[in-house]
Order: C-alpha cells, then sequence, then structure tokens
C-alpha cells in the first residue's frame, strides 16, 4: 500500500494535480466562511433587536441547516437560476450553511451584552451603529470565532461532495481513485482534507486571540 | 427549465412504482438511516454515559469527535468500500461510525451540562453512583443527548445519499444516475425528496424529544435556557456546546 502511494505520488504531473485541486478547495470552503459571516452579522442583529423576526428567522436557519449538501448543491441551480454542474452552487450552498450556523449564536452573542457596558458606550457618546462595531460586535468575537471554527471543518469535509456534481477540490481525488479501484488518491485526498481542517482551525484560533486582548488581560473570557 | 422537469418526472406515475420507485427508494433510505442511527446509539450513548460520569476519556473524545467532523463522507465510503472489495455491509459500517460521534458528544455534553448542585443534592440524599447516573444525571442530559441523536440522523440521511455513489440505494440512486444521464428533472426531484425526508425526520425526532425530556424541565425550561445561554457566551470555547439550535451537540454534516 505504501509503495502504491509513493509511486503515485512520485509523478510530477500528479502532483501538480493535487496541488490545483487544494487550491481550489481551499477557495471554495473558506470563501462561503466568509460571506457566511458578513451575512450572518446583520441576520443575528435583526433577530437580537427585532423580537418578532427572531422566531421565523431562527426557525428558517434550522429547516435550512437540515437540507442534506448533496441535494442542496443541485437545488440551488432551481432557485438562482445557475448552471447544475456550475462551481457558484457549491460556494452558494455552503455560504447558506454557515450563515444558518451562524445566526444563532450571534444572537445569543448580541443578547448577552451586559446592559451597563451599552449603557456605558451609550453615555460615552457612542450612537447606535458606532456602537454596534466598536462595542457589541467585538464582544460577540469569541462566540462568532467559535461557530467559525466548526463551519470551517463542515465546508472543509462538505466540498467534497461537490465532486459528485463535478466541483470538488480534493474530492476530485476520491471519484477518480473509486472510479480506477486505486486507493492512494483517496488516502492522499483524505489526509489533505484532515490537515486542511487542521490548518484552518489553528489560524482562526490565531486570529480570536489577536482580535480579543481583553480576554488575555483578565485571563477569563469577557461576557 | 429545471423545475418544470422535475414536475414531469415527479407526476409520472411510472417513477412511483416497481424496485427503482419512489416508495420503495425511501423505504431503503429510511432503512438504512434507522439501522446506523440505532447501531450508533447502542455505542454512543454507553460510552457518552461512561465518560461523562467518570470524566475519564474526555480529551479523547473531543478529539476523536473533531477528526470525525473533519472527515470528508466521500472520501471514507469510498476507501471502505474498496478496501472491502464491494457490498453494501461496509458502507452501512461507514455511516454507523460518522453516527456515533454526534451521538456520543451529545451524550456526554449532556451529563457534563447537568447542574452541579443537582448531582451534590442527589449524593447528599445518598444516592449511589449507578443511582445517581440512572436516575439523575440521564434524564437530565436527554434534552442534549436527543440534539445528538437528531444531528446523528441528519448526518446518515446525507451520507446515505452520497453512498449512491458507491452503490447504494435509496434516494441518492435516482439524483446520481440522473446526473449521469443528464436528466436534471431526475436530479432535482431525488434532492428534493432527500431534503425533505431529513426535514421531516428531524420533525419526527424534535417530536420525540418532547416526549422523553423529563416534566420538570421542561418546566424549567425558560430559565434554563437563558442560564445556559450566558454560559455558552462565556465559555466559548468548549466545541461540544457552542453551535446553538439542535446543532447545540457541534454535529456534522454532510
Amino acid at each position: 500500500m505504501f509503495s502504491d502511494l509513493g509511486k503515485y505520488l512520485s509523478d510530477a504531473g500528479t502532483r501538480a494535480d493535487i496541488g490545483t485541486d487544494l487550491v481550489d478547495h481551499i477557495y471554495l470552503s473558506l470563501l462561503p466562511l466568509v460571506f457566511g459571516v458578513v451575512v450572518a452579522v446583520p441576520l443575528g442583529w435583526v433577530a437580537h433587536r427585532f423580537g418578532r423576526a427572531r422566531g421565523a428567522l431562527l426557525g428558517v436557519m434550522n429547516i435550512v441547516y437540515t437540507v442534506p449538501s448533496i441535494a442542496l448543491f443541485v437545488i440551488i441551480p432551481v432557485l438562482i437560476g445557475s448552471q447544475i454542474l456550475s462551481p457558484v452552487n457549491v460556494i452558494v450552498a455552503l455560504t447558506i450553511y454557515t450563515t444558518a450556523l451562524l445566526v444563532r449564536p450571534i444572537t445569543d452573542a448580541l443578547d448577552a451584552v451586559p446592559a451597563h457596558v451599552i449603557a456605558a458606550a451609550t453615555a460615552m457618546g457612542f450612537r447606535q451603529w458606532r456602537r454596534f462595531l466598536a462595542v457589541e460586535l467585538p464582544l460577540s468575537i469569541p462566540v462568532l470565532a467559535a461557530g467559525m471554527r466548526v463551519g470551517s471543518v463542515s465546508n472543509i469535509s462538505l466540498v467534497s461532495v461537490g465532486a459528485l456534481i463535478g466541483t470538488g477540490g480534493l474530492g476530485g481525488l476520491f471519484t477518480d481513485g473509486f472510479s480506477r479501484r486505486y486507493l492512494p488518491p483517496i488516502i492522499v485526498g483524505i489526509t489533505l482534507t484532515l490537515v486542511l481542517a487542521l490548518v484552518v482551525d489553528l489560524l482562526l484560533v490565531a486570529l480570536r486571540r489577536a482580535l480579543t486582548p481583553w480576554t488575555r488581560v483578565q485571563g477569563v473570557a469577557v461576557q | 427549465m429545471i423545475f418544470a422537469d422535475m414536475v414531469t418526472w415527479l407526476t409520472d406515475p411510472s417513477h412511483w412504482t416497481g424496485p427503482g420507485g419512489v416508495p420503495a427508494r425511501v423505504a431503503e433510505h429510511l432503512l438504512y438511516c434507522v439501522l446506523a442511527v440505532l447501531a450508533a446509539g447502542l455505542v454512543g450513548v454507553p460510552l457518552g454515559m461512561f465518560v461523562g460520569h467518570t470524566g475519564r476519556g474526555s480529551v479523547l473524545l473531543v478529539g476523536a469527535s473533531n477528526v470525525l467532523r473533519a472527515l470528508p463522507t466521500l472520501g471514507l465510503v469510498s476507501i471502505l468500500y474498496l478496501i472491502a472489495g464491494g457490498g453494501t455491509v461496509p458502507v452501512l459500517l461507514g455511516l454507523v461510525v460518522l453516527a456515533i460521534p454526534p451521538i456520543l458528544a451529545g451524550t456526554y455534553a449532556g451529563l457534563q451540562d447537568v447542574d452541579r448542585s443537582v448531582v451534590d443534592a442527589a449524593k447528599g440524599m445518598g444516592m449511589t453512583g449507578r443511582q445517581l447516573l440512572w436516575r439523575v444525571e440521564l434524564p437530565n442530559s436527554m434534552p442534549l443527548l436527543m440534539g445528538g441523536v437528531r444531528s446523528s440522523m441528519l448526518q446518515v440521511v446525507a451520507t446515505a445519499g452520497v453512498a449512491a455513489f458507491v452503490g447504494l440505494g435509496g434516494l441518492g440512486r435516482p439524483l446520481l444516475d440522473g446526473l449521469r444521464v443528464l436528466d436534471y428533472g431526475q436530479v432535482v426531484s431525488g434532492a428534493v425528496l432527500i431534503a425533505l425526508l431529513a426535514v421531516l425526520l428531524d420533525l419526527v425526532l424534535a417530536g420525540a424529544q418532547k416526549l422523553v425530556v423529563p416534566r420538570g424541565l421542561r418546566l424549567i425550561a425558560g430559565t434554563a435556557g437563558r442560564r445556559r445561554t450566558q454560559r455558552r457566551v462565556e465559555e466559548p470555547v468548549q466545541e461540544l456546546v457552542t453551535t446553538g439550535g439542535q446543532q447545540e451537540t457541534g454535529g456534522t454534516r454532510a
């Protein structure tokens, strides 16, 4: 098995192809993570701010999150009119999952900002929007980062399902290996997926630490 | 127009009969899912109870369930199929493997989440370890445990669809077969049926969740919910319970 693996990886062309798949995999999984945050923060704000929208919004997010990826990948074209084999479907579908995953924690985090902190910020002259961006949102970063860690691992694992509709990053190695009854590409694909998930997770932890210096000064997480 | 093709496919009576018909595919899909989740429950619940009650092996458990969450399902079913040299059984085993972590994590998180003062009170009343586990910790962990079962079911419904790629029956069949012959009406019909099945199964389990959660817990649900929210915000790094809603146990997605 290991000699097979060595033989498979010894070919420079194969290595270049794997590199391309890896790069595809990275943008297919991480773009939706960024888009998901951009969509989920305003939605979380709406759910936090308007009690009436809250139940409906969180309910819809829960239902959306139950739809399996293979199904969503091919339903997206019906909804937005894209080609059924287009990479856009994977990116849109994963953005939807990331959003569905993040809205509830963001809402909870915004709810949990203590009233006295908001009162203090208001008293210092912060208007609503600046207060949200400079006080409430930063205080929600730990929760947002925790949600993003789950979302990034989930996206990285899901991209490969896209190989079934022709856009799967490293997932292409699985369909390739399966159709040739050949294990090395599958082993390489699984290994690289796990390593990528780990590296992105560590980067997100580092990013959270960099963005929330106050949690370390006090030695405890700020509410 | 794909939507019109879908309606045409779904309203064709010939697609609703025989071994490849919609009812037969739904039955196959359901059978795989229920079997896999039951098997996973038999492994995951006792293991989760052990780890949650004794506190032993929790680091290993969190690590292992994180790794499994990152495991690409398509790669897993392909490699199991090739190593075993074909057949349905290895693929079903793969489903069980993927169904275990959410149940395990849910059970463990449920036991961890039991109010310490409740555990202390039970000990103070003279309960033995076994009584504490079965009569206090387990009933109190039902909400999170059932959350884990729901995540697990969703994971399996999705993965069973993907596993049609290596020859498993179920609703992934019409979807993938349709892709092969570029019959997009069939593809989207399969997808919509999978999505409906997932949503309905989750509703059924949500109902079951209401039934098995002890009445006392439901009565204090309002205050408990607020308390848990607050704590979740204070301890954002506690991976197992940070993801909100029914994904509370950090279940995998597929």
